[in-house]
């Protein structure tokens, strides 16, 4: 606020750390009752993957041949993508169940609470997360008939870099909700028109290495890139500058979601 | 329990600066019960809003619970209970989950915030509803739920933002019953704010009158009414013996100002009399001496509007937005 900077105000109380971790459970703990309390949508969360592996791999394989894979089986290459998919889609929602408590008074209420501002979009966007470690098991598990390989501890690893990930997209999110308030057209307006480009220049569902030169150079610039080459490096059992790179990317796209996103909330209860 | 100094609060919107409230000085001793009193926009919200951290002052400090607003919201916050203007349950939630996360967003165990929680439900007559969802209760259900949410963590200081609004008479009167109660029990402070007087007048002990943004009296509900307002008298007399009675009543007026109107061989005189319960037999009796008798009276004791006219001109009526 301007005027505001002018001011000597004593310096604010910063949560620690043991606080802020035991703020995130509780705010992760109330989001996931919803799920919970309602299972059934856990059912259709898990089939979603599952049918869109079944229906776009084999038309992958065909459609763009496997040279293009870097020697890997289609289903090898294409599933780490799926995986990323769905942390991306859940986790840039996470903003948008806030709206509906921001039409009510309860996101005031909680706001009211102490508890610290930076837990409020942790403890959302890993809710968000947190059904993909059972759905990326899951969908692992099912595609070993078809010739998948799980590497379980590479798997899981590469499940929590997407946790990283998924705390600065869902703290995006989570800014993105209080930016637009009420007004749901602008949240999905905007969610949508950054979400497809950013997935189709990571090379999530093509090979990016099959399009021209400059979607080549613009994937470099997406953050998304590093994040599906170190996913289809883990996925493959390794662990290399792919899997360091992308967790870089992860790291860096949390802290940025996470300044921006506390920036918003002290912004928005101004 | 409150201390603010000089606390104000800017807004800019469209390159326009809104001073919505201009330092502010507010004192507040536990066990009060204040009302903030004033029209929509008067800066009642904004200075709540100030001293439960959920806005930063432009200038100025205040001390909350013992605590700096600025320097340690989450400490004011984990001190006081906040009920906003909104309903506080999640829709898709349980009342029993929302009440239980409540508590624990305060730090109590589950066990403890369980019991915590049942004990409220049941003195909100919501215990039956505690495993329904919150969207399938009623307007005057949730405002309860509001309340039980709000005292979850047995808070010695508690603020309400408009805590009846929109709610019918009964309603009203039954959450009044049961904060009322809950003062009694706990003695804990209460600072309220509400653009209806009559609640103001009954349920509070200090009312602070805010208007553009600053305080323009802060008392008692008796003496604002007693020192600002005085009881509204009126009387009709026959038109013949007006002018002993002008004169009569000019020297009682509070302000010296008699209003008169007349009409089919009838004067009907208005003033405002202080005390005017005590000085309006007294009055007629004079009245009565000089061979004027009054044809009728009548004596209104005065309200807050009443009050607030007097301050600023203007009718809280008028000002408030419905």
């Amino acid at each position: 606020m301007p005027g505001q900077s002018a001011r000597t105000e004593p310096a604010e109380r910063k949560p620690g750390l043991d606080r802020i971790l035991r703020d995130v459970w509780y705010v992760f703990w109330r989001e996931m009752l919803l799920p919970l309390r309602d299972p059934f949508s856990l059912v259709f969360s898990l089939l979603q993957p599952l049918v869109f592996l079944g229906l776009f791999g084999p038309l992958l394989g065909s459609a763009v041949g496997a040279p293009a894979f870097g020697g890997q089986s289609t289903l090898q290459w294409f599933l780490p993508g799926v995986v990323v998919m769905i942390a991306l889609f859940g986790t840039s929602m996470t903003g948008s169940n806030l709206q509906y408590e921001l039409m009510t008074g309860s996101y005031e209420r909680i706001l009211a609470t102490p508890l610290s501002r930076s837990s409020l979009m942790i403890g959302r966007a890993l809710k968000e997360w947190a059904p993909l470690v059972v759905q990326g098991l899951l969908i692992s598990v099912v595609c070993i008939p078809f010739g998948f390989v799980l590497h379980p501890l590479h798997v899981l690893f590469g499940l929590i870099i997407l946790g990283i990930f998924g705390i600065g997209l869902g703290a995006l999110s989570y800014a993105l909700a209080l930016v637009s308030q009420t007004k749901e057209w602008i949240f999905w307006g905007v969610q949508q028109t950054l979400l497809f480009p950013l997935m189709i220049l990571s090379g999530i569902m093509l090979p990016i290495e099959a399009g021209p030169e400059w979607m080549r150079v613009a994937s470099l610039f997406n953050p998304l890139t590093y994040l599906v080459n170190a996913e289809r490096e883990l996925f493959a059992g390794a662990v290399g500058a792919d899997t360091l790179l992308g967790l870089l990317a992860a790291s860096v796209t949390a802290a940025v979601g996470l300044v921006v996103g506390v920036r918003a909330i002290n912004r928005n209860i101004s | 329990m409150i201390h603010t100094n000089k606390l104000s609060r800017t807004f800019v919107a469209r390159k326009e600066t809104v001073e919505a409230v201009k330092g502010v000085d507010i004192d507040v001793a536990p066990g009060e019960l204040v009302a903030f009193l004033g029209p929509n926009g008067a800066g009642k919200s904004t200075t709540l809003r100030m001293l439960t951290t959920l806005l930063k002052p432009t200038s100025g400090s205040a001390t909350v619970a013992g605590l700096d607003v600025v320097a340690d919201p989450a400490g004011v916050r984990a001190r006081i209970g906040y009920i906003g203007q909104g309903n506080g349950g999640g829709h898709s939630y349980r009342v029993i989950d929302e009440m239980v996360m409540q508590g624990r967003f305060y730090g109590m165990n589950t066990t403890d915030a369980k019991a915590r929680a049942d004990e409220l439900l049941k003195s909100l007559d919501l215990a039956d509803l505690a495993k329904r969802t919150v969207i399938k209760l009623s307007g005057g259900q949730r405002r309860r739920m509001d309340v039980a949410l709000g005292l979850m963590h047995s808070p010695r200081l508690l603020f309400l933002d408009e805590p009846s609004t929109g709610m019918d008479p009964q309603n009203r009167a039954n959450l009044w019953e049961h904060i009322m109660r809950m003062r009694a029990e706990h003695g804990t402070t209460i600072v309220l704010t509400t653009h209806y007087m009559d609640e103001a007048d009954s349920m509070s002990e200090r009312v602070i009158v805010i208007d553009h943004g600053t305080i323009i009296a802060d008392n008692t509900p008796a003496r604002l009414k007693a020192d600002l307002a005085g009881d509204l008298l009126a009387v009709e007399v026959a038109a013949a013996s007006a002018a002993e009675v002008r004169g009569l009543l000019g020297r009682a007026a509070a302000e010296g100002e008699v209003e008169e109107h007349a009409y089919d061989g009838v004067v009907r005189f208005r003033l405002r009399l202080s005390n005017g319960s005590r000085l309006a037999p007294e009055l007629l009796r004079r009245m009565h001496d000089a061979g004027a008798p009054a044809q009728s009276l009548e004596l209104k004791p005065p309200t807050l509007d009443d009050v607030f006219l007097e301050l600023t001109g203007r009718s809280l009526r008028e000002g408030a937005e419905v």
